[in-house]
């Protein structure tokens, strides 16, 4: 083993400090004793970070990023690669995956409050992440060149459209010509490769603003001293190891028995300028925003709703003014929260259903809740709420056995 | 010792000091000038390139088309509706009161023979395209065409009645060259 004391590991340590700042970010950094398994989240974010990246070079080598091969050089890729139908499915699904894991690492901070001071900043730079994710993935489901493909990526480029005056002009340059086209193809692979790498720019700032202010916690109670803290390694590498497991265990169970089950059956079909399918259906972890693009009747409205339902989160540190950060003592927040969690899930359904009847309607109160959740009851819970007492301490709270009943 | 005043003064304060200052303002406005520049081919490298505009016209004998029937054809890569239209659907989108039209337009407006409609078949609102153009297919509830992406409904003369799209289906640029062929560009 190399040692930064003695020999080439000291030698390299007083040129470029590699040993020191993986001691100190990946071992002896100080973690609160107390975080639970919705702590996992973050390193399986940034474990499938690098399962993406892994198989999409690989599968780069395989793929034509043209118009009349695109779709049959994924279909070569599923039949005559090595392997390429366990690239495919693992790129294919990894992306959902990636999804699943992202939206409950956001979740868990809703839940646990650790957007507030002195984490606003980690917290916005979770959400440029979740920006770059979503166009990624957004320009990923493009290359296979399928019906949805095609019809997806018209559907929301056209909704630059709806800017004042120049709209129809971004567009025809986003596309690089009047419909989508080969032009668009090529430069949406241009980004599909360069985005994920943007994107672990970003995770290092990430975890940099978290290095600097230390991990939240279940209690939402700063650290008060090391009684509070155990060292990264071993004990979360140990737990976020066995996470990993887990995360395994269903990810490649969707991967070997249920690959297609998240995908749509008329990605199969080429891409046909000529011929809309039906029943247009984004992926999945767009469903929400995409119910509320049509929740509101007006084009430029709907647009404006859409992004809006994102950019609100970046304001939400002021949102909610309550000084207690988890919902474990903010009994009503508790409440709002699991109610703001299923409307998610409304919008949702709503989302992959065709814009008819009732859906029309569920549609719009839900997106009205949405931002109800946000624009009112986040700001009046922050006056009125009368949150519970808080233990001393994180170490207090952990050895006492009067506190240990107070789960959440 | 004087030049050391000088320099010192030069930095810190008064007369120097607004010097110093214009220097950085002016090399950093000169400087980003320059930036905003070299971006510009960047940028304008991805609008549609010169083979993309050539895209010609297009030539259509709509000899063949019966009264009541539509085809489509393709133009710069987007559906172009050609619908022969029957005495009846031209009266009634003749007849259709302006005041009724999220989008104001005379039929005349439209169309540059009555019987005639020639419209860009992608729907105003994300783009998809209307389905009214084969027998059997929904023609929403002014009998013209329906989107099915988001529930737009179009009339007989393809102007815009109700759903999330906000303009009327647009009208290519056509010329008829004789009684039966039509160039569309
Ligand atoms: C943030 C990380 C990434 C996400 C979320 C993502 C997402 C996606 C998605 C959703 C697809 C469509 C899968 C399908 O339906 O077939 C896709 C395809 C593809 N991606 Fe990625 N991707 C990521 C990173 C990368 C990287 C780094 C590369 C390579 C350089 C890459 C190369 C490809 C290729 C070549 C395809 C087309 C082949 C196929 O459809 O399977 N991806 N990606
Ligand atoms: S694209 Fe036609 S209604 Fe939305």
């Amino acid at each position: 083993m190399l040692s930064p004391e003695k020999g080439i590991g000291k030698w390299i340590e007083d040129r470029l400090p590699v040993f020191s700042i993986a001691r100190h970010s990946l071992i002896d950094y100080p973690t609160p004793r107390n975080l639970n398994y919705w702590w996992n989240f973050g390193s399986l974010a940034g474990i499938t970070l690098v399962i993406m990246i892994v198989t999409g070079i690989v599968l780069a080598m395989q793929y034509t990023p043209h118009v009349d091969m695109a779709f049959n050089s994924v279909e070569r890729i599923m039949r005559d690669v090595n392997y390429g139908w366990l690239l495919r499915y693992l790129h294919m699904n990894g992306g959902t995956m990636f999804f699943i894991v992202v939206y409950i690492h956001i979740f868990r901070g809703l839940y646990y409050g650790s957007y507030k001071a002195p984490r606003e900043i980690l917290w916005w730079l979770g959400i440029v992440i979740l920006l770059l994710m979503m166009a990624t993935a957004f320009m990923g489901y493009v290359l296979p060149w399928g019906q949805m493909s095609f019809w997806g990526t018209t559907v929301i480029t056209n909704m630059f459209s709806a800017v004042p005056l120049v709209g129809e002009d971004i567009v025809t340059w986003l596309w690089g010509g009047f419909t989508v086209g080969n032009a668009t193809l090529n430069r949406f692979f241009s980004l599909h490769y360069l985005l994920p790498f943007v994107i672990v720019g970003v995770v290092l700032m990430h975890i940099w603003a978290l290095h600097t202010v230390k991990s939240n916690n279940p209690l939402g109670i700063d650290m008060k001293g090391p009684q509070d803290s155990i060292p990264f390694h071993p004990y979360y590498t140990v737990k976020d190891n066995f996470g990993l497991g887990v995360f395994f265990f269903v990810y490649l169970t969707i991967v070997f028995f249920f690959p297609n089950f998240f995908g749509e059956p008329d990605n199969y079909i080429p891409a046909n300028p000529m011929a809309t399918p039906p029943h247009i259906v984004p992926e999945w972890y767009f469903l929400p925003f995409y119910a509320i693009l049509r929740a509101v009747p007006d084009k430029l409205g709907g647009v404006i709703a859409m992004f809006a339902s994102i950019l609100i989160l970046f304001v939400l540190p002021w949102l909610d003014r309550a000084r207690v950060r988890s919902a474990r003592f903010r009994p009503i927040y508790k409440q709002f929260f699991w109610l703001f969690l299923v409307d998610c899930f409304v919008l949702g359904w709503v989302g992959a259903n065709p814009p008819e009847g009732m859906f029309v309607t569920i549609g719009q109160v839900a997106t009205i809740y949405y931002f109800a959740h946000f624009l009112i009851l986040l700001p009046l819970l922050g006056m009125f709420e009368k949150t519970r007492p808080l233990p001393e301490s994180i170490a207090a709270s952990v050895t006492s056995a009067a506190v240990t009943s107070s789960k959440g | 010792m004087a030049t050391k005043a000088k320099a010192e003064k030069a930095a810190t304060g008064e007369d120097g000091g607004s010097r110093r200052d214009f220097l950085i303002l002016a090399t950093s406005a000169v400087g980003a000038t320059g930036a905003a520049l070299a971006a510009w081919p960047l940028v304008d490298s991805m609008n549609p390139s010169a083979d993309v505009l050539a895209l010609s016209a297009t030539e259509v004998d709509i000899s063949p088309i019966e009264v009541g029937q539509a085809i489509t054809i393709q133009w710069r890569g987007k559906p172009v509706f050609i619908r022969h239209r029957t005495a009846d659907e031209i009266a009634r989108a003749e007849n259709t009161k302006l005041d009724e039209l999220p989008d104001p337009q005379t039929d005349q407006d439209r169309v540059e023979k009555p019987q005639w409609l020639v419209l860009v078949g992608v729907c105003t609102h994300l783009g998809c395209i209307p389905l009214g153009q084969k027998v059997g297919e929904p023609r929403g509830d002014w009998g013209g065409w329906f989107c099915p992406c988001h529930g737009s409904h179009y009339d007989l003369s393809g102007r815009i009645r109700k759903g999330p799209a906000p303009k009327n289906l647009s009208v290519p640029p056509y010329t008829f060259l004789d009684d039966t062929m039509l160039r569309i560009g």
